[in-house]
């Protein structure tokens, strides 16, 4: 009797056991397709919608205040030091492209000496769409508009820092005859030629050396000098407006 | 008690002496002599006057940035790095006059030497249809520090020899320190004596410049001066009269 009774416990436990692993594949199961249930209609929701825009690439100017800290540059007039009247510009455009939503770097905000290596480096490190020297003289007329007189070249994929504009020449001639449009515009004498000036040459980037001069008529009689707010913010105006073109310009296919 | 032989023998030796150094003076003085006679400096051939030429000078013009050629007639030696020193110097001269277009303090003292050297070849210098002024290249170019290692090119050479030159302006400190600041005047003077050099010289293809001796990153802040110029593409220029 106690045999019978032992063996009826082990067949009752291993019943038991196939049940209870029967039940376990089933939850797998179960499980599985709800996961690839709900995998597909997220795939559904997905495909549904429509697809979100591409977010605009930032356009970047860098302003590059030359000059600097023990680099004097040209005396201008009232003695006025070149160093300061560039970064006075660089300041004034700043504050003109930055309520347009332009992005602006700038090589120096106070009188410090940045060396020409360290002021390509910002404009390449920034990835900017334009960059601007500003340079000032006592002699001319106008403003001068200065390209790198470097032969265009074929981008590589390490230039060479000294020649490193040669593959931006082209767009930096281009981005010069924005600015000599808007500066015309403004009517403003412009003359146009190409150069070799330090650290532009480095720039990985359209980059165009602006020098401004004071304004004269055709008697070489002084109109308007470098002292002369009036014909700083015109400068800068048509500046900043030839950068709002340049940048509609860049984004077009 | 000295004894007799010694006497005599001191008495030789001392007139020996004596004669000796008698000699040595004369000597000594005739010595002298012909010393002054090999430094007489007077002259004996009259000095060779260059005869006037018309040298071709590109002029600037801050007014307009224009650079027209002018013709002037003055002494051009035979020496080419004299005669290219000899027509910069013009040239400067023009510019430190009172009523100059382009106006630079210095004169003809500002060019303290020009030397002439055969022309490296340099990679990627190829001229480019519409490039308005020079080419630019840097590499390969190896520039002598000292003048001490330069071979100037002499007349004979130059007579042999047919090939581009290198010619290696040496300014005075002086003339960047007062040169005008600005990138438009800077270049106008750069531009006019790579000009001049070339329109007088048409071996030159390539110009470096110097300071004092050494190299300069910058004429007065602007212009880079650490570049070899090439001459064979300037822009073509107006002639005319002074």
């Amino acid at each position: 009797m106690d045999n019978l009774g032992a063996g009826y416990v082990l067949q009752v436990r291993l019943e038991i056991r196939c049940l209870s692993t029967a039940c376990n594949w089933a939850l797998r199961g179960c499980l599985l397709v709800c996961v690839l249930a709900f995998l597909a209609s997220v795939a559904q929701l997905v495909a549904a919608q429509p697809a979100p825009p591409a977010p605009q690439a930032r356009f970047v100017v860098v302003l590059d205040a030359a000059h600097g800290g023990n680099d004097t540059g040209g005396r201008l007039a009232n003695g006025q030091l070149e160093k300061n009247f560039t970064l006075a510009m660089s300041a004034r455009l700043r504050s003109l492209l930055a309520a347009r939503g332009i992005q602006v770097v700038t090589t120096r905000d106070s009188d410090a000496t940045v060396e020409p290596d360290k002021r390509a480096e910002i404009a390449n490190h920034a990835a900017a769409h334009a960059c601007l020297s500003l340079h000032a003289s006592q002699s001319g007329s106008g403003v001068y508009l200065f390209a790198s007189s470097l032969a265009p070249a074929d981008p590589t994929r390490f230039p060479a820092w000294k020649t490193a504009q040669a593959a931006w020449v082209t767009r930096s001639i281009k981005l010069a005859g924005v600015l000599n449009a808007a500066l015309l515009n403004a009517g403003m004498s412009v003359t146009l030629s190409r150069t070799s000036v330090p650290a532009m040459d480095s720039m990985t980037c359209p980059a165009v050396a602006v020098e401004i001069t004071p304004e004269l008529n055709a008697k070489h009689d002084t109109i308007a000098g470098l002292d002369n707010k009036d014909y700083q913010a015109r400068v800068a105006a048509a500046l900043a407006a030839a950068l709002l073109e340049w940048r509609t310009e860049d984004r077009q296919p | 008690m000295i004894p007799r032989y010694q006497i005599y023998l001191f008495t030789f030796l001392l007139l020996a002496s004596l004669a000796m150094g008698a000699a040595l003076w004369h000597l000594r003085g005739r010595a002298h002599q012909r010393l002054l006679a090999g430094q007489d400096s007077a002259p004996t051939s009259a000095p060779a006057v260059a005869p006037a030429e018309q040298a071709a000078l590109l002029v600037a013009n801050d007014s307009d940035g224009s650079i027209l050629t002018q013709l002037h007639s003055l002494p051009l030696p035979a020496d080419p790095g004299a005669r290219a020193r000899a027509v910069l110097g013009k040239l400067l001269d023009l510019y430190a006059a009172p009523d100059a277009t382009h106006p630079v303090p210095g004169g003809a003292n500002s060019v303290m030497q020009v030397f002439l050297l055969p022309a490296p070849e340099i990679a990627g210098a190829v001229p480019v249809a519409g490039k308005p002024k020079f080419a630019d290249s840097r590499t390969a170019v190896i520039l002598p520090r000292e003048s001490r290692s330069v071979t100037p090119v002499s007349p004979s050479q130059d007579a042999q020899q047919t090939g581009p030159l290198l010619a290696v302006v040496n300014l005075t400190g002086k003339f960047a320190a007062t040169h005008p600041s600005g990138i438009e005047t800077e270049m106008l003077t750069v531009l006019s004596i790579c000009g001049t050099l070339r329109s007088n010289l048409p071996r030159v293809t390539q110009v470096r410049f110097l300071v004092d001796g050494q190299q300069r990153a910058t004429l007065a802040g602007h212009a880079d001066l650490t570049r070899t110029f090439l001459t064979s593409d300037l822009l073509t220029t107006e002639e005319v009269q002074p």
